[in-house]
């Protein structure tokens, strides 16, 4: 069932005049499983506002009030959210003011960032929002004039009767709106996307004034009366406990007004971990006193783990028999005894972390019984339940306000520091701000899974791929990091689908799964489970090319042509025209195949579907005889559907994502000694800096489908691309990252 | 220790320890929230503010360091929004999260101060201290030649649509 098909089920607006002439609209859309996306009555907000829906106020002033109801990390959603109100609405963008909602399960569902979900999940539905309370504003004028609506047109917060040529303003309509009976969401007309005036222009961010002129915005930057200041130390071995502390010592620091020990909440390794928290009058006292604590730990099990030795044992793993059998197709055995070639590889990628560039931060109040939070989090509504369970608080109890989010990666889609903060908010009395030092965050972060993946593959005499087997192990422990169901095969955030590519496209193909038991906290990273399956995927396909004697772009083209039919919905939804779409647009801007490259230069092709988006990547690399690796440009094609809604955030996404993963490829790498994660600060987790970043040339192939999200899908095939153009042009295929691991040097 | 500087063009006095760095001053003391905590080593710029119109990693300057400093932070680079690089910052739209982008202004803005024109290798050389989590860097570079071009004319708003060169296959609509 497609989202669309979804959102056209039972789909109502009520209308209830308030009280003083206010025009109240509730919206309640029935979206599947029997969540209700937007539901329950707006308040009535007083000075003579008038509130058509819980996302939309109309001010007397002229003004238009967009609620921007998910949060935001910096994907550009507080801006491309309300901009599909206010396109329906029909008002000008200069109009229009946005407020961040808070956390408001009765207003609001699925208020998260995440899974590049944003877009198709609004993309109709806000729509029609906009839509009804504008079609109600239609029926107060034509009610106005006597006239049919149909005979009404509606442009900048204007209403014209097109016989007579008569207009009336929306802040002339608002008390007779009020007693307009709302249409149905599924009645409502859409505009049809040659009239958008807001929709498909660049709409620079709502929050980049406030951004330039260093505003408060941030969670690190909120302030409450009478707040103290926490640093919370954990252990450095996951999962450990405190056996005991010199707290006297720590509580005669300058500025200390508390030290205590928390308890472990439960077993759940995601939420709140034992510590010592630490309050003082500025974080820079907590911090100082921080250094003064001497902890002894119950390092429990964790501590027996070292990574110097895990790639090594995934490969003995691999070529065992596997946990979980996902997929088999044909006779692989058969197949490969009557190839032409057969190829095997070996393929390891490192747990990463994601380094937010914010560290993890909340402010929390606990009065009353009732429990105040201010946090930047992906994903407030499990926040809300996580400290609920921990403390005992009821949820009603609880409230969140969403601030903006300094970089979120997947990251605050965990809450631990939100725990932490109410924790120690509760126990003090006082309003509490806790932050993280960047060595915290480093530590103690839900890294991207290591993988290692265990190929054979097959080609025919005439370079045709008959056998494809993949053997995917993932490391880490989703039962003592339940961040998701239980999915046994797969550490937290590190599945594969039976689906995915080259599933269906390959005759003779098996997929297995095993996980390598580690007791290391693994989560959701930008694109996550993709941004390594690209990579092995992708660069074992270049392997095959090379084994058929093809040109590597041509070879990728050949084996979506031959597509087992009638996929099923569960495989994994890939289309393949899609990808041949982007694949030959990213082939012709590329110049590619068309010039001679010189010695130590060569450029790199990958695709990969992830998050319903299509994108294929060419990279041209040079390296130096002594190994001196250079991204010289990134052509980049992409199909996300019929519409580009906002074309600047869009092309931020897209140069981010790429960037992002070539910063993730090059050096980045989380290592595991004793238990603890070695790497703690930028001197040694590099992030990409600006001498490192190529130029990135986007193309957008619009195509029929509906349009889709951008916080992740362009990521993915530039690690491959870059890796294949790393063999392209020194012929050293790169099967393990990250790249400064290597020595690229050729003579 | 008490000490006596200047922040922003307004003389200040602090009581802070010794070794508190200008950052938490400014954040924690006098509520100036522009620079922001990334790294605390001087890795990452976010806290980049001006001591006497050069940029310095507030982090790495403690406050036994500050006695008649001058102090310049984003807060007060301008009294509204309107120095070149801030307008070109908002005009290309550059910020993803925008939490590195006072830190990657107050540098800019510093190299434009002695360098009107930079190339952009001089670009690269003074930003490459200066860590975007985003990678926002194309606009970065983007938004300084910006700041340039209007700064060496009277200022006036450039058109926020305006499709900027490097762009490439803009959608229809």
């Amino acid at each position: 069932m497609t989202l669309d098909a979804r959102v056209d089920r039972r789909q109502f607006l009520r209308v209830s005049a308030l009280a003083g002439g206010g025009l109240l609209l509730g919206t309640i859309l029935d979206f599947g499983a029997g969540t209700e996306l937007f539901a329950a009555d707006a308040p009535k907000v007083p000075g003579g506002e008038f509130s058509p829906n819980a996302f939309i106020r109309l001010s007397r002033d002229g003004s238009v009030t967009i609620i921007a109801k998910n949060p935001e990390v910096g994907q550009g959603i507080k801006t491309m959210l309300p901009m599909l109100l206010a396109e329906e609405l029909d008002v000008d963008w200069t109009t229009v003011k946005i407020e961040q909602a808070g956390l408001d399960t009765v207003k609001y569902t699925n208020q998260v960032a995440g899974g590049s979900s944003a877009t198709p999940n609004h993309w109709i539905p806000l729509r029609r929002v906009g839509a009804a309370a504008r079609a109600m504003l239609v029926g107060a004028a034509a009610q106005t004039w006597s006239v049919p609506t149909a005979e009404c047109e509606t442009s900048s917060a204007t209403v014209t009767h097109r016989p007579t040529g008569r207009t009336l303003r929306y802040v002339d309509l608002l008390e007779r709106a009020a007693t307009i009976p709302a249409p149905e969401l599924d009645k409502v007309t859409l505009k049809d996307p040659k009239s958008f005036r807001i929709i498909g222009t660049r709409v620079r961010g709502v929050d980049n004034h406030a951004i330039v002129t260093g505003k408060p915005l941030y969670g690190i930057d909120v302030a409450v009366p009478g707040m103290l200041y926490a640093v919370y130390e954990k252990s450095p071995v996951f999962g450990g406990r405190v056996k005991s502390a010199n707290l006297d010592v720590v509580k005669r620091e300058p500025g200390v007004r508390g030290a205590f020990v928390v308890e472990p909440a439960g077993t759940d390794l995601t939420g709140l971990l034992g510590g010592v928290a630490i309050v003082a009058d500025s974080w820079w006292l907590a911090r100082s006193a921080r250094k003064k604590l001497q902890v002894e730990w119950d390092e429990g099990a964790g501590a027996a783990l070292s990574s110097t030795s895990i790639a090594s044992n995934a490969a003995a793993l691999a070529k065992q028999a596997p946990q979980r059998s996902l997929r088999r197709d044909g006779d692989i055995d058969a197949a490969l005894a009557g190839a032409a070639k057969v190829v095997r590889a070996e393929y390891f990628y490192p747990f990463i972390a994601h380094a937010p560039l914010e560290p993890q931060n909340c402010t929390a109040r606990f009065a009353d019984g009732k429990l105040e939070i201010w946090a930047p989090t992906q994903n407030p509504q499990a926040a809300r339940g996580l400290v609920a369970r921990a403390l005992g608080i009821d949820e009603a109890a609880i409230t969140i306000h969403l601030t903006r989010g300094g970089g979120g990666f997947g990251r605050r889609l965990m809450n631990d520091y939100v725990v932490e903060a109410a924790r120690i908010a509760k126990e003090t009395g006082t309003p509490v701000k806790l932050l993280w030092t960047r060595e915290d965050d480093m530590h103690h972060d839900f890294y991207r899974s290591a993988g290692f993946h265990n190929f054979t593959g097959a080609v025919d005499a005439s370079g045709k791929v008959v056998a494809w087997r993949n053997h995917f192990v993932s490391f880490g422990d989703a039962e003592k990091f339940p961040i998701a169901t239980g999915n046994p095969p797969f550490a937290a955030g590190a599945g594969i689908g039976a689906g995915e590519f080259p599933a269906r496209f390959v005759p003779n193909f098996a997929l297995d799964a095993s996980v390598m038991q580690q007791f290391v906290p693994t989560g959701f990273l930008r694109a996550p489970g993709s941004n390594g399956i690209a990579y092995a995927t992708q660069s074992f396909i270049d392997e095959l090319a090379h084994a058929a004697g093809k040109d590597p772009l041509q070879f990728r083209l050949d084996l979506l042509a031959g597509e087992v039919p009638a996929p099923s919905p569960q495989q994994g939804g890939l289309v393949a025209s899609r990808v041949r779409g982007v694949l030959e647009l990213v082939r012709e801007k590329s110049g590619w195949g068309t010039q001679k490259l010189p010695r130590g230069t060569g450029m790199g092709v990958a695709f990969h579907f992830s998050h319903r988006g299509y994108f294929a990547e060419v990279v041209q690399a040079t390296v130096s005889r002594v190994g001196a690796l250079k991204v010289d440009k990134v052509w980049v094609a992409a199909d996300v559907g019929s519409q580009i809604i906002n074309p600047s955030g869009a092309e931020n996404q897209v140069h981010g994502s790429v960037l992002d993963g070539i910063s993730e490829a090059l050096a980045q790498e989380i290592t595991i000694d004793k238990g603890r994660a070695v790497q703690s600060n930028f001197t040694d987790f590099p992030l990409i800096r600006m001498a490192q970043s190529p130029p990135v040339e986007l193309h957008w192939s619009l195509t029929e489908y509906p349009p889709t999200g951008l916080g992740e899908p362009a990521l993915p095939p530039v690690v491959p691309a870059l890796c294949n153009a790393i063999y392209a042009a020194t012929g050293k295929r790169i099967r393990s990252l990250p790249l400064s691991k290597h020595d690229l040097s050729w003579s | 220790m008490k000490v006596s500087l200047t922040v922003n063009g307004k003389p200040t006095s602090i009581d802070a320890p010794p070794d508190m760095p200008l950052l938490w001053v400014l954040r924690d003391v006098l509520d100036l929230k522009g620079a922001k905590y990334g790294c605390g080593v001087g890795q990452c710029g976010a806290c980049t503010v001006h001591l006497k119109g050069s940029p310095v990693r507030s982090c790495q300057l403690p406050v036994s360091a500050l006695q008649g400093a001058e102090v310049t932070t984003i807060e007060g680079l301008s009294p509204d929004g309107s120095h070149p690089v801030q307008r070109a910052w908002d005009e290309i739209d550059v910020p993803q999260c925008g939490y590195c982008q006072a830190g990657q202004i107050m540098s800019a803005a510093a190299l434009l101060a002695r360098n009107p024109s930079p190339t952009d290798a001089q670009i690269t050389a003074a930003m490459n201290g200066n860590l975007c989590r985003c990678a926002t860097y194309h606009r970065i570079r983007d938004a300084i030649h910006a700041a340039a071009a209007t700064s060496a004319v009277t200022p006036s708003a450039p058109a926020a649509t305006t499709a900027r060169p490097r762009q490439a296959g803009t959608p229809r609509n």
